[in-house]
């Protein structure tokens, strides 16, 4: 494995720097917002990469806390499962869909939801699954950065306004506060269980995201706000352009999520290698 | 693992090779004993032995890193926690109500609806049950005897004490000790941590020697320190 | 004579009437809680000095941020008086539920909270000279609705940060991102009905899910937060 991650990180520079040139100079200008916009290629793949992260985390988290105990962990495993059926099911039978979303859209993400989950049970044990949650979360922080510092410097130019409250944005800095909060609890937890605690605070805060999205929702339609982003189709030349960066940063927040899981590991491996070395040399008595 | 001084029957609690360590710091290393119904146990060491973390795993207060113990054959503690009674150091009472109304207290956690209960182990334990002043009035001894009331109430099948005798005037300390005797008597099994060892030489059992983190000897006589 | 495991209503009312017990007679705790609600609402009015009109729009809010913040002084000290003595580990030790000592400590907090409000409402009614153009009796269950989410929440936040560094800081942080929808709802909802320009109908809703929601996650995570050492 050790031996992919140059060759993995080359092919990121490579990846990167194909998708900058695409977003700068081979991209169409768009008509209203001129290249202004281009700020695009990297604020949305940005959000789709951090959002991702942030659910890792909280598969992560909850894998941690349920197993533990075998009978909360069937219970998991099957609403698991159920959610994927529920979720090819409603696809194709809920009609007509909100606007926007395809029901090929909605099946595949509850089928990847499923493996996603399934997949770092297998490859994870309990342990590794909290490193794994803390790796997320830090880099997933770092990219909803990104998204919150290009949004205004996009919505300035073009729109005359720093922020706006729109349902996006807001979701995004919510999602954000939570997970700082949670590194925060990370770092200052005294306690011999903080994954337990910090995983609680996953929980929770995945709880949030849905009724952020709502709440911001009916704000909206009782005070309109403009839009940043604006919603609508979009050119395919763009589209294209935009897949590419976001295949860009999924292999650089691969990259680093990497990185930082190994150092995480080595870390966990030291502190446990030391504290059985405390436990088997002899002790003087104080 | 140090044998028992008497050949027993089935044992009440066992540990098996129990680790606890807190970081890098290992308060517990591999404790592994069995411990037979109906006997008062005194537990010595210097501090930092691991005397007051080996009564807290068995208390389930404190999660062993590995091994395991196994509690009136069951390694669950939770599920027999209500034949535990637990005094510590710290006397868990709030300082703000009478002694009554903190056992009043206590007792319902423990589902004893009964109040008279609380108001006899008061009186058992030398304190008046009329006594109107908040807990942080009383003098350090008279906490502890209330704590030890409190550690009683569901009339446990074993009790955890630590440092019991910690300010108690000789004469009060003489008389817990011969109310323990009489606990033991009617078949309860008694954890005793302290440093006032003469106080238990008539009645304790045996005398378990704890020292970094591990049981080193046990001996029905209290002998000298360092002698074997 | 051992008994049965207790009786899961009978503890928590016995732990909730201990604690209000407690309480009432370390009259600082409550008599200084009471003072800071007091010195949040003159300190607002003098910050935020409008006419009788735009301080409709804008006293939900105020009056929100004001709770929010004598909530949170209160909802640090109710979990430090168990930290006293360690008399914490005399429950866990006990076969009482942790559920029952997490409702006991909510509906606590909760009264002391409503205790604030109802202090602190009339209060800014004078300094804001505010009416409810809207239906008035609505402001009951948002007051019920969303001083519950503060405490339900509140109350379960407080219990992870007694085993953090900075424990008064640490209570904030983590309850302040999470009730932002409840903030939202909450401080719309008021200014809905004090205006009467909107219906409050979506926010009680709101309101009243993210209270389910929460208390149902509390209720199934305190366990494993109380047993951290």
């Amino acid at each position: 494995m050790k031996r992919l991650f140059p060759i993995f990180g080359l092919l990121t520079a490579v990846l990167l720097s194909f998708a900058l040139y695409e977003a700068l100079v081979a991209a169409p200008t768009e008509q209203t917002m001129g290249n202004v916009q281009r700020i695009f290629y990297y604020h949305v793949p940005s959000a789709w990469t951090a959002f991702l992260l942030f659910f890792i985390n909280f598969i992560c988290s909850i894998q941690y806390l349920v197993r533990s105990n075998p009978v909360a962990d069937k219970v998991t495993n099957w609403t698991v499962i159920a959610i994927a059926i529920a979720a090819c099911i409603a696809a194709f039978v809920i009609r007509p869909l909100p606007e926007g979303i395809e029901p090929s859209s909605v099946a595949t993400t509850g089928l990847m939801i499923a493996g996603l989950y399934f997949l770092i049970k297998k490859y994870f044990s309990r342990e590794r699954a909290d490193a794994l949650a803390v790796v997320s979360a830090e880099v997933g922080v770092v990219f909803c950065t990104v998204v919150l510092v290009t949004g205004p410097l996009w919505a300035r130019p073009v729109w005359g306004i720093w922020w706006t409250w729109d349902v996006r944005l807001t979701s995004t800095l919510v999602l954000w506060l939570i997970y700082i909060s949670y590194l925060m609890l990370r770092r200052f937890s005294t306690s011999g269980q903080t994954p337990v605690l910090a995983a609680a605070l996953a929980v929770f805060g995945a709880l949030d995201v849905p009724l952020v999205y709502f709440s911001i929702w009916i704000f909206r339609t009782q005070h309109p706000q403009p839009v940043i982003g604006g919603g609508g189709s979009i050119d395919p030349r763009m589209l294209h352009v935009l897949l590419i960066n976001w295949l860009a940063f999924l292999c650089f927040a691969g990259l680093v999520c990497w990185s930082r899981y190994r150092l995480e590991i080595l870390q966990r491996e030291l502190e446990e290698t030391q504290a059985l070395e405390a436990l088997l040399e002899p002790r003087s008595p104080r | 693992m140090v044998s028992s001084t008497y050949v027993d029957a089935a044992p009440i609690i066992t540990l098996t090779a129990v680790v606890k360590q807190f970081g890098r710091f290992a308060a517990l290393r591999g404790v592994s004993a069995e411990f037979a119904a109906g006997r008062l146990y005194v537990i010595l060491g210097d501090n930092g032995a691991g005397k007051t973390t080996l009564l807290r795993a068995l208390a389930g207060l404190a999660h062993p890193t590995s091994g395991s113990i196994s509690i009136l054959g069951t390694t669950d503690v939770r599920s027999v926690c209500h034949e535990l009674g637990y005094m510590a150091h710290p006397s868990l009472l709030y300082d703000e109500m009478t002694g009554m109304e903190n056992l009043c207290y206590f007792a319902r956690l423990y589902g004893v609806a009964d109040v008279s209960r609380g108001a006899d182990n008061m009186i058992a334990v030398g304190l008046d049950p009329r006594l109107t002043r908040p807990v942080s009035q009383y003098s350090q001894g008279m906490r502890q005897r209330l704590s030890l009331a409190r550690a009683v109430l569901n009339d446990p099948k074993i009790l955890l004490l630590d440092e019991p005798f910690s300010n108690v005037d000789v004469r009060s300390a003489r008389a817990m000790v011969a109310l323990l005797a009489q606990m033991r008597d009617t078949g309860k099994t008694i954890f005793v941590v302290t440093h006032q060892a003469a106080l238990l030489e008539g009645a304790a059992d045996e005398f378990v020697w704890m020292e970094a983190g591990q049981i080193t000897h046990r001996s029905r006589e209290l002998q000298p320190v360092g002698a074997q | 004579m051992s008994t049965a495991s207790a009786v899961p209503s009978g503890v928590t009312g016995a732990t909730l009437a201990k604690d209000l017990r407690l309480e009432w007679r370390s009259k600082d705790a409550i008599n200084s809680m009471l003072f800071f609600s007091l010195l949040v609402v003159v300190v607002f009015s003098f910050s935020f000095d409008p006419n009788a009109e735009e301080s409709r729009q804008i006293a939900g809010g105020l009056v929100w941020v004001a709770f929010l913040f004598a909530a949170v002084v209160a909802l640090n000290q109710t979990w430090a008086r168990e930290l006293r003595n360690q008399v914490l580990d005399a429950y866990r030790v006990s076969p009482a539920p942790a559920n029952s000592l997490f409702l006991a400590k909510a509906l606590g907090n909760f009264i002391f909270v409503a205790v604030l409000e109802i202090l602190m409402t009339p209060l800014f009614i004078m300094f804001y000279k505010l009416r409810a153009l809207g239906p008035a009796w609505q402001l009951l269950p948002v007051a019920v609705l969303g001083t519950w989410a503060l405490v339900v929440n509140g109350t379960f936040f407080a219990a992870v940060s007694l085993r953090t560094r900075s424990r008064e800081i640490m209570l904030p942080l983590l309850l302040f991102p999470i009730s932002i929808p409840a903030l939202l709802a909450m401080v719309n909802a008021t200014t809905a009905i004090l205006t009467g320009e909107l219906s409050a109908k979506f926010w009680i809703v709101l309101l009243s899910t993210y209270d389910v929601v929460f208390t149902i996650a509390c209720l199934l995570l305190f366990e494993l937060v109380l047993n951290a050492e």
